[in-house]
């Protein structure tokens, strides 16, 4: 039950119609249909949320305007700060980032037979890849081929991704399913091994691989299980805030600073991975997040500042079911797989307005016209919102299916009083994921030589919109793919000598003259929430 | 006004509007939280806490991040439990109830006091999972395990000094890798792409998708969806 008679109430048009609804297989929507619905809604076209970048690589380009602050900010350290002759880590490959991408890279790092270490502001494990609910996308079917799986991200991406990179995604997502299974991560299976597999919003193939809703959870930990029993060292609570570089201007290491206590490190590398994930805290537009809390984009301040280059960092992914009430879970995911299982997107009438697998770009905007234009949302204290059908699931697949398949989303709901198999809930769209990130070739080395990147960080691999269970299978394969290739360039690489802070005053100065200059001090590390003015 | 509540962070109070959680309310206080805070959304188990109501006996563990504030509350969070990690070669061990007494012996001297289930933050039956792991059904401490976010509460209300989520862990692993049937279509799939059957076409993808865009378009807009 809610809280609030009134959306009981209007839970009941909901639950009226729901028998009609159910088994409907609403229209999908055309290209020019997608198109139009996408410049008119999408939070991505809104000119004045932009500003284009004054100073770096990508002089000329538009970025988010919380985002163009942080690139344009200020260091928060001075080359005179440190003491470069004296490292206080010394490694081969030095992984900035505990999630996913940073995990899968140090184990194959390790398997290479080198020195790997990780940095992580936090603790190893808290990351967007822990928060993955709904699975992680492998053409491994008799109907399906990673062809199929190319045109279904490469066109899901508005034809904007870098094929080279769309390539290696998908052929190389069976063996890290495979990979992954070895290491002991569950996947849901029949009981002859077959993959239960469901659809995503955008997919031609039933290809999604899932670990009930706790998908990214189950690899996140067990990845993490994984790191320590091979005894690779975590350095925790630790940021990095600056890339070091050698008198040739290759990525050398890592200036650290301790979370607690704010000492400064040295960390030298021969070969440097940013795995430091998104920008969900940026809270760009104003939009809450489903993101982690460390989601802050260091890992692109950390590049731009020593001339890594961005790929489509103006684009990102609302998700379109965020939680829109109650409050205390406001913007959190809500997972794709509970459409994949059957429910929809109803409005206050009680009316299916969309297909409910379109992709998570359209989708977003198609509820946000549903909010606005059409006047047919529902609204909150928090907000307008759309009802998220749930029981359908069990009116389609029979009584126990949501608490075996996505058990998560009911423990959540459940807290606040809300019974998803019996009430429909309440969902607006949320900050989700960057798009873009770090430009990077297939053997995921940024422009800088020594500095790679991988996972959410890295630009290119999704386009323009990026597909449910994509990004799970990002953070695998290139996580993977950077700890091999930065390991091979590690032992053909000496020891660095020469470390230099140079590019800082460099930067600096080219800001200042720029005009551009915001004074904030970036990277970010954690956002601001702590109340003020009290 | 908002209707405001007395709560207490590590014993000191503090007023804060109803309808928070424990983390947001900390916040509202004024905390610039570092530690006891990771995904904000009940999966990673960073921000485990314990609290009691004023004037009642019961203790609970929660998640701050999932749990509203009430009257009353004496919270203090755990940002770190020092759980014991056993490390061992995930190819080298197997499925048997040998493994569990050689790393996690300790679960042995459960006395079945079930502190461990009544303090788990996700509603777990922790101390039937760890029955499982002692008897060596892995399968069953998997699954009833599943929803673990490894917080540590259970643990530090075990008399037996066990480690619960470590030991889940490990069950797990030893699940999905040893127990659980092996995938047929992904071995299969993965031998096929190796093999280099797929090579051809997708350089044909790839080269259309630089020179010739429309026809991936058509592709695209008109491929078979699978129902």
């Amino acid at each position: 039950m809610y809280k609030i008679d009134r959306l009981n109430e209007l839970a009941k048009v909901v639950a009226a119609k729901r028998a009609e609804n159910t088994p409907l297989e609403p229209r999908r929507m055309t290209a020019d249909e997608k198109d139009t619905l996408l410049r008119s809604f999408h939070p991505d076209y809104k000119e004045g949320e932009f500003s284009i970048l004054a100073a770096g690589v990508n002089k000329g380009d538009k970025v988010p305007t919380q985002l163009a602050e942080l690139l344009q900010g200020k260091s928060r350290i001075s080359a005179e700060d440190v003491d470069l002759s004296a490292p206080d880590y010394d490694t081969d490959v030095l992984i900035i980032g505990g999630g996913g991408a940073g995990a899968s890279a140090a184990i194959e790092a390790d398997e290479a037979g080198v020195k790997a270490m990780i940095v992580t502001k936090l603790r190893i494990g808290d990351a967007n890849t822990m928060m993955a609910e709904g699975g992680i996308q492998a053409a491994d079917k008799p109907n399906d081929s990673p062809l199929i799986h190319y045109i279904d991200a490469f066109g899901g991406g508005h034809f904007a991704a870098k094929p080279e990179l769309v390539k290696k995604l998908v052929t190389k997502a069976p063996e890290a399913i495979q990979w992954l299974n070895k290491l002991g991560v569950e996947f849901d299976k029949e009981p002859d091994g077959t993959m239960v597999t469901t659809h995503g919003g955008g997919t031609s193939r039933k290809r999604m691989h899932a670990a009930k809703d706790y998908s990214g959870a189950e690899i996140m930990r067990t990845l993490r299980d994984e790191v320590i029993n091979r005894g690779i060292p975590v350095i925790d609570f630790t940021a990095a805030v600056e890339i070091i570089l050698d008198k040739n201007g290759k990525a050398a290491g890592a200036v650290l600073m301790n979370m607690e206590t704010k000492e400064l490190l040295v960390a030298r590398a021969k070969t440097v991975i940013i795995a430091t994930g998104g920008a969900g805290r940026l809270h760009y537009q104003g939009f809450p997040t489903s993101n982690h809390y460390g989601a802050t984009a260091d890992g692109l301040i950390l590049g731009y500042r020593v001339g890594a280059k961005l790929l489509y960092a103006d684009t990102l992914q609302y998700h379109p079911t965020g939680t829109g009430y109650p409050e205390q879970i406001f913007g959190a995911l809500v997972t794709e797989k509970v459409r994949s299982l059957g429910a929809k997107l109803v409005n206050i009438d009680g009316d299916v307005f969309m297909h409910p697998l379109e992709t998570r770009d359209v989708t977003a905007a198609s509820i946000i016209r549903e909010c606005t234009e059409r006047g047919k949302g529902i609204e909150t204290n928090l907000g307008k919102a759309v009802w998220l059908d749930t029981p359908m699931i069990e009116l389609k697949h029979g009584e126990g299916t949501i608490e075996k398949r996505i058990p998560a989303m009911l423990r959540m709901f459940g807290k606040y009083g809300i019974d998803i198999r019996k009430e429909p809930i309440l969902v607006y769209p949320t900050l989700h994921y960057q798009n873009g990130g770090l430009d990077i070739t297939d053997d995921c080395a940024t422009g800088v030589e020594n500095l790679y990147a991988a996972g959410e960080v890295a630009g290119g691999i999704h386009g323009r919109n990026r597909l449910m269970g994509n990004s799970l299978l990002d953070v695998i394969v290139f996580g993977r793919n950077a700890g091999i290739y930065a390991a091979a360039k590690a032992k053909e690489t000496d020891t660095p000598s020469a470390l230099t802070l140079d590019h800082i005053a460099k930067f600096n100065k080219e800001l200042e003259e720029s005009g551009a200059a915001s004074g904030t001090p970036s990277p970010m590390l954690l956002p601001h929430y702590a109340r003020k003015n009290k | 006004m908002e209707n405001m509540l007395n709560v207490y962070l590590f014993g000191k109070k503090y007023q804060v509007p109803a309808g928070l959680t424990i983390m947001t309310a900390m916040e509202y206080a004024g905390y610039e939280l570092v530690r006891g805070c990771g995904c904000r959304n009940g999966f990673c188990g960073a921000c485990a806490t314990i609290y009691r109501i004023k004037g009642q006996v019961e203790l609970h563990g929660c998640l701050a991040c999932q749990t509203e504030v009430e009257e009353g509350m004496y919270v203090a969070t755990l940002p770190f439990f020092p759980l014991e990690k056993r490390v061992y070669d995930i190819n080298e061990i197997k499925p048997d109830a040998q493994i569990m007494m050689q790393l996690y012996p300790e679960i042995y001297s459960c006395i079945g006091c079930n502190a461990c289930t009544k303090a788990c933050t996700q509603e777990l039956n922790v101390m039937q999972y760890i029955a499982y792991a002692q008897r060596g059904e892995f399968e069953k401490c998997a699954e009833e395990s599943f929803d673990c976010v490894m917080c540590g509460v259970c643990s530090s209300r075990c008399p037996a000094g066990i480690s619960h989520p470590q030991v889940a862990m490990l069950a797990r692993r030893l699940n999905g890798k040893y127990i659980a049937p092996e995938c047929g279509h992904l071995n299969d799939r993965v031998g096929e792409i190796n093999e280099g059957i797929f090579d051809e076409k997708m350089a044909e993808l790839m080269a259309k998708s630089v020179d010739n865009i429309q026809e991936i378009k058509d592709m695209y807009n008109n491929r078979e969806i699978e129902k």
